[in-house]
């Protein structure tokens, strides 16, 4: 009987597990462990006056010294894999808030960040990503204001998704529009074409191809600052982002109904990317950018603006690639490596890898 | 890229435009049946610099847009059915079937992935033991080696949860069937290049003699096209209808043997429907019985298909070269490549999507600058 | 049919009795099935479609095609150049 009897060492209260290494559905419910994902992986990285208060809204002061108009932006990010070569899905959700802002002119002041975690996502990655993101914010000068965080099962999100909003001031001065490029306008790019898309599609492995390429994701704030300082005539700014370089300028063709010419070989495509395309039946004129500007301007400016971009770190490579043309108007047409002319239409659908 | 870039330059090509305008005394219609040669053709705009006396119509040489609806069908059949993981080349995901395509039964809860290569599936199929993995064989001559290659390594292998659904299609037949039609207006032929680097061309001299046309292998980038282009314009000028290669770089006579042996053991020939032409004799590769067991067809117990073609698409006769794509009713309006209608607007060789996306003149615009 | 793009071997190996071997296409790289040329050896340029080598690129017969095309435009370059689509664009 002695060696049945059990060693009692009293009475153990079952407190819950802090779940340190990965999100549980507990993260999302906004009580204690939320509490804690909250200060111990966002607060941390977002410091900032607004932040820390701990409010349920961001009280902000907007600057306004000839500035007569807020920009607003909103993105959502599904991004596969979650890291990449060159990025990873928080430096895209800033950067691409960011840019969005910055394309119609404004000077992006501040973010918000809503994630929805992956029941089993590891704490380490969320702070990875979280890190990436005021790495991101940092460079752009911008806050990141306000927050929200969500738990879903498992299988019910890649991960993590992120939607970034944000708020920017535009000068009086500055009037940008997909609607403005007018016949006669220059049309210039600020480098390679191509990176991210193939970064990403590399990085997810299906295809099983290898090359060291790397994302081009990167806040372009400053960029198109100091462009319109010298150029505040700019009419048209964008960002190619998904679609490609192609999708964008029809997307600005069909906005100003205006023709656009474009000469293929001003185009810059990285060796390896193109390779990649290549191999996969792809045309780098599809494939995304996330660290990329095209800006359509009066001609008379188009050297200088130029010039100036070429001294920026974002801008080395800027190019001339083409003109606004007063013919077919929604169109955008090509002209060949050959010299001949073809028509350079939008993406449709999914591009996918081919045989013939 | 080496072997790429010589071959798009520039000045080589400007250089054959301008021979073949000084060998040119009258029309001449040729073909090439090879999607990758109207895709190049497009994507260069060669057919705008070449004379107008030289006619290029487009044939049936895209494996995507050729596929037959019954075997699009019982392809999404068998991608609908649980267990089963569908593999296949990316064109073949947005062809439409009778009313649905790869991308809906995915979007249904089908599992659907894109490969590069045949290989791919085997791997899939080796990490899978649970499921049946299915790959969509298609193609040409040029694929048979791979998609072959794919059943000798699942038999090797002891893969039982791997099968194939085939759907070869054969070049000569083809041909044969283009030249003795009625109402053919093709005077010669570039010859796909890829399906001669496995093939050789031993099989063309029958066809250049029987039906007086010559027949030239030819490459796929700029300087390769225009130079089999010349080759055979200079032979039709001089009323000589042989077997030229424009492309000796990569083929010879007698192709790739150990290919062919390979595609000899896999498969047979078996009678093929060509979407939109219809069936042609011994046109197509069927898996050899000893093989049987690894044909989707038998393994899926798929149901009567009762296939239907929208009634407006001429795919049919523009795979045969008869018409061009601006001439049909529905080219740009109720057909474009976001809501096909048939199969040749569908894949990006297609010749209808490739009008579509490239053609300056079928947008009815030519920049005058 | 066929996209097939030329790349270099820099590497061949066996796997599951197959002759395989990682290819370079000019800083991308990938494996690609040898077993339709067996006798390729490191540095041979090939052309690949679907993850499989077809054929080995024959230097010498490109660089003869590129002469030959190139004999053409000097004879052009003697003759005088016609007035062309390209001077229009």
């Amino acid at each position: 009987m002695a060696e049945d009897t059990p060693i009692i060492q009293g009475a153990v209260c079952p407190t819950p597990l802090p779940h340190r290494n990965q999100v549980v559905l507990g993260h999302g419910s906004g009580g204690r462990l939320s509490q804690r994902l909250i200060e111990q992986i966002f607060l941390p990285a977002f410091r900032n006056t607004a932040l820390l208060a701990g409010d349920d809204s961001a009280v902000i002061q907007i600057p306004h010294d000839g500035c007569n108009r807020l920009a607003f932006s909103t993105d959502s990010h599904v991004v596969w894999p979650l890291f990449f070569p060159g990025g990873d899905i928080g430096r895209l959700a800033v950067c691409g808030t960011v840019n969005d802002l910055s394309m119609v002119g404004a000077s992006p002041l501040y973010l918000t960040a809503g994630f929805i975690l992956e029941e089993g996502l590891l704490i380490s990655d969320l702070e990875r990503i979280v890190h990436s993101m005021q790495v991101a914010a940092e460079e752009a000068g911008i806050l990141i204001i306000a927050g929200d965080t969500k738990v879903v099962q498992r299988g019910k999100a890649d991960g993590v998704y992120i939607n970034t909003a944000g708020v920017g001031v535009i000068d009086e001065a500055i009037n940008i529009s997909g609607r403005f490029a007018s016949p006669g306008d220059v049309v210039i790019l600020s480098g390679s074409i191509g990176d991210h898309g193939i970064a990403v599609l590399q990085a997810r492995g299906d295809l099983g191809f290898e090359a060291q390429i790397e994302s081009d994701v990167a806040p372009l704030n400053h960029l198109t600052r100091q462009m319109l300082e010298v150029c505040p005539q700019i009419h048209v700014l964008r960002d190619p982002t998904r679609g490609g370089l192609a999708t964008t300028l029809n997307e600005i063709a069909r906005q100003s109904q205006v023709g656009i010419l474009i000469d293929e070989s001003a185009v810059l495509v990285k060796p390896a990317v193109a390779s990649a395309c290549e191999m996969l039946g792809f045309d780098p004129f599809y494939v995304a950018n996330e660290g990329k500007l095209i800006a359509i301007l009066p001609e008379s400016t188009a050297d200088e603006v130029i010039e100036l971009m070429r001294r920026t770190p974002l801008g080395k490579e800027a190019v001339a690639i083409g003109r606004i043309v007063p013919l077919h108007p929604g169109k955008v047409l090509l002209k060949t490596s050959l010299g001949s002319t073809r028509i350079l239409d939008s993406l449709s659908g999914e591009m996918l890898p081919r045989i013939c | 890229m080496k072997y790429q870039q010589e071959f798009r330059d520039a000045g080589l090509a400007h250089s054959i435009v301008q021979e073949i305008r000084r060998t040119v005394t009258r029309s001449w219609v040729l073909m090439e049946i090879c999607g990758g040669q109207t895709h190049a053709i497009m994507r260069y705009g060669l057919d705008q610099l070449l004379p107008e006396e030289i006619e290029l119509v487009h044939g049936p040489g895209c494996p995507v847009c050729v596929t037959s609806l019954e075997l699009v069908d019982k392809a999404l059949e068998i991608a609908s059915q649980p267990g089963v993981i569908f593999t296949s080349y990316g064109d073949m995901l947005r062809v439409p079937g009778s009313g649905r395509d790869l991308f809906s039964v995915r979007a249904a809860g089908g599992d659907i992935r894109v490969v590069y290569s045949p290989l791919d599936a085997i791997q899939i199929a080796r990490e899978n033991p649970d499921k049946q993995i299915v790959f969509f064989a298609i193609g040409f001559e040029t694929t048979a080696p791979a998609n072959a290659m794919s059943v000798l390594q699942a038999k090797s292998l002891g893969l039982s949860n791997y099968s194939v659904l085939v759907s070869h299609v054969r070049v000569p037949p083809a041909m044969q069937a283009i030249l003795s039609s009625p109402y053919n207006r093709v005077q010669g032929f570039l010859a796909a290049g890829h399906v001669c680097a496995v093939m050789g061309y031993w099989e063309y001299p029958p066809l250049s003699e029987q039906f007086k046309a010559p027949i030239v292998v030819t490459g796929f980038e700029p300087v390769d096209i225009l130079q089999g282009i010349l080759v055979t314009v200079r032979q039709l000028e001089q009323g000589k209808f042989e077997v030229d290669n424009a492309y000796p770089r990569i083929v010879s006579y007698e192709g790739n043997l150990p290919a062919q042996a390979v595609i000899n053991r896999v498969f047979t020939t078996c009678d093929r429907k060509w979407r939109g032409i219809g069936l042609i004799p011994a046109s197509g590769w069927c898996l050899r019985s000893e093989f049987s067991h690894f044909d989707a067809e038998s393994r899926f117990a798929v149901s009567q298909i009762q296939p239907e073609e929208s009634p407006i698409c001429i795919a049919g006769q523009i795979l045969q070269g008869m018409k061009k794509p601006g001439q049909c009713p529905a080219f740009g309006s109720l057909c474009t490549p976001e809501s096909p209608l048939g199969a040749t607007m569908v894949s990006s060789e297609g010749a209808c999507a490739a009008y579509y996306r490239y053609s300056s003149q079928a947008a009815g615009l030519m920049t005058q600058e | 049919m066929c996209l097939g793009i030329p790349g270099k071997i820099i590497e061949i190996y066996d796997a599951n009795g197959l002759m395989m071997g990682k290819v370079d296409f000019g800083g991308v790289t990938r494996e690609a099935c040898l077993a339709y040329v067996p006798e390729a050896i490191i540095g041979d340029y090939t052309l690949i479609h679907v993850g499989f080598a077809l054929s080995i690129i024959s230097e010498q017969e490109a660089r003869e095609t590129l002469e030959l095309i190139q004999q053409i435009a000097d004879l052009n370059s003697e003759i005088g150049p016609e007035s062309t689509v390209f001077e229009q664009v």
